[in-house]
């Protein structure tokens, strides 16, 4: 994968206090915080803690009710999820959300959308344009299933593949996107052990290419290893950030997952 | 589209152009006509269906509204018979359009009752206006098919231009499926969510099927109409449309091929069954439901399913294997 250049700002994603209420629920209550650019942010916190619902604001599936999130200095709240997209952040899904009635190959070409533009009439036609690019979005989904270790299986159904190999997939869908931030939701729940270690190894692989990532995991053994920086939810709000090996002995940390 | 495909399509044009050098009953002639239009209207019916995850109940209007659309134009106002088509469809197509942005972009299914509405409200204006429409005894002396001079004024002559336009759309439809555009459209039909992330505008796609989906009905009501001469409100009552869609099912949601299928299997048998043909409803009824029941996946691949090995199956991608149900 080619080696991204960035301009040398210190924060791609912030949030503004925003907050995102479900009926009397406060999902997210007034969260802020910074990320900067090229680091495995992980994102953890008790179940429920809001760090699904965090990933959701930032994509635009949801709207929060308050606050701003800006990415690169502009804000993308409002945005639909198509829109955010394009500008450069992409996801997974804690339930793996594939397209099961697509090959594996085809499932990282429809990754590639917001990045070409045949558009209906190039579809009807296949104009020797549209050719060339639909040649051009095959030969990188292949590159990039390589990558991912998944090109033997590149005319796999999706949906017969196995987990571990469902869960590298979707993220090889969304680095088709070409992201400039990768939003990764717990990609190693599922996942047995030595499953767990090469996915680790696959999202260091990752940020080495200059990706910036936000993990969501409960694995804490991952999350400790790989971080760059750790930042705690607990009830939607922000009980603590910090390098992971300050997190460990953070008492307000420890408190929320041993329990209150 | 895959070098299989390209293969099937022209076996299946060769057989399609083959047959009235053999068949010479043109009572025959004229059910395999029908079915040529059916397959327009079945196959932007399931682009909807197959590949925008959503249903109309209203293709008999659309259908209708190029037929009399045609038929006001060229034989009331004089307008020429081509251009009237192409204008006939622009303005469905816009009529779609007006439908399909205010209810495609609440979630859900919206569209079934805006589609059926719109259905019973364009049967009523075709039997209420009939100072423009002819009302319910019809709309007789529209002027026949014709390219440059030749007049297609014969089932066996007309044959070969209705399916040229049948096989053409197919062929056109086939290729907007295995592109970017087909590929965004099985997503979003699938996974919405996940396409909607994967940088997919769900809505404008969903609207702009929809609005190919009604210009095709248009097409094939505007050739009806050029090639029978006469239509009557009828024909296009929500009978049809519920007709159009058992044949998207019977052939299966989201191929193209089993809707070629569908709509031919679908218009011949009410006349091979000719005794039972007052039960025409009845009939559709019962093989809706016994396909649904049992074959939810249509037909169509059931019977392909005895020509394919499991294998090639597997490697078809999006071609066999249908989108999300409705
Ligand atoms: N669409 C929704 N409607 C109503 N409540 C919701 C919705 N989505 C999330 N919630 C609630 O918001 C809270 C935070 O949920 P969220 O899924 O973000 O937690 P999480 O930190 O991802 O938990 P987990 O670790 O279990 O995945 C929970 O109480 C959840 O029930
Ligand atoms: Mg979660």
């Amino acid at each position: 994968m080619p080696e991204k250049v960035f301009q040398q700002n210190q924060t791609i994603l912030e949030t503004r206090e925003i907050t995102m209420r479900f009926g009397g629920l406060e999902a997210l209550n007034a969260l802020s915080f910074s990320i900067a650019p090229h680091q495995i942010v992980s994102v953890i916190g008790p179940n429920g803690a809001g760090k699904t619902t965090l990933l959701n604001a930032i994509t635009g599936v949801y709207s929060p009710n308050s606050g701003e999130i800006l990415f690169r200095g502009m804000p993308i709240s409002g945005l639909k999820p198509f829109q955010i997209t394009a500008r450069g952040i992409n996801r997974t899904f804690q339930q793996v959300q594939l397209f099961s009635n697509m090959t594996v190959l085809e499932n990282v070409m429809v990754g590639m959308h917001p990045r070409t533009k045949s558009g209906f009439w190039d579809g009807l036609f296949h104009f020797a344009s549209e050719r060339r690019e639909e040649k051009k979005i095959r030969e990188k989904a292949e590159t990039l299933l390589d990558f991912f270790g998944l090109l033997p299986k590149a005319y796999w159904m999706s949906a017969h593949v196995s987990i571990a190999d469902q869960k590298r997939l979707e993220i090889a869908r969304a680095m088709a996107g070409e992201p400039e931030l990768l939003l990764l939701d717990e990609p190693v729940a599922g996942l047995n052990i030595r499953e767990t270690e090469a996915m680790g190894d696959l999202i260091i692989k990752l940020k080495q290419t200059g990706q910036t990532i936000i993990l969501v995991e409960h694995n804490m053994h991952l999350v400790m290893g790989i971080s760059d920086w750790v930042i705690v939810l607990h009830h939607g709000a922000k009980i603590g950030e910090g390098r992971p090996e300050e997190m460990q002995k953070d008492s307000r940390v420890v408190e929320a997952y041993l329990g209150t | 589209m895959g070098k299989k495909n390209k293969i099937y399509l022209l076996a299946y044009a060769l057989i399609i152009f083959l047959v009235p050098a053999i068949w010479k009953n043109n009572y025959h002639l004229m059910v395999l006509n029908i079915a040529a239009l059916n397959i327009v209207v079945v196959i932007g019916l399931n682009l909807l269906m197959g590949f925008a995850g959503q249903i109309s109940l209203g293709h008999a209007a659309f259908f209708g509204l190029g037929a009399y659309l045609s038929a006001i134009f060229t034989a009331t106002f004089g307008f020429p018979l081509w251009p009237t088509i192409i204008l006939a469809m622009v303005i469905t197509g816009m009529v779609a359009y007006a439908i399909g942005i205010p209810t495609l972009k609440l979630e859900g299914h919206y569209l079934v009752m805006a589609t059926l509405g719109f259905n019973i409200i364009i049967y009523i204006l075709m039997i209420q206006l009939d100072g423009v429409t002819g009302g319910p005894s019809g709309f007789p002396g529209i002027p026949r098919l014709q390219v440059g001079g030749f007049v297609f004024d014969s089932d066996r002559k007309i044959y070969y231009l209705l399916w040229t336009i049948s096989v053409g759309t197919l062929l056109l439809s086939l290729n907007l499926i295995h592109s970017r555009v087909g590929r965004a459209m099985a997503a979003l039909s699938h996974n919405e969510i996940a396409a909607r992330c994967a940088g997919i505008d769900t809505e404008n796609y969903k609207v702009k099927v929809f609005v190919i989906s009604a210009v095709l009905a248009s097409l094939a009501g505007s050739c009806y109409a050029h090639y029978i001469t006469f239509i009557s409100p009828g024909t296009f009552s929500f009978f049809y449309s519920i007709q159009v869609v058992t044949m998207v099912l019977i052939g299966g949601i989201g191929s193209l091929w089993g809707s070629v299928f569908g709509a031919i299997l679908l218009t011949i048998l009410p006349e091979i069954l000719h005794a039972v043909k007052e039960y025409n409803v009845l009939i559709y009824g019962i093989i809706l439901m016994v396909v649904l029941i049992f074959f939810p996946q249509g037909l169509f691949p059931v019977v392909a399913g005895i020509f394919r090995k499991r294998k090639d199956e597997a490697r078809s991608g999006m071609e066999l294997v249908p989108g999300k149900g409705p």
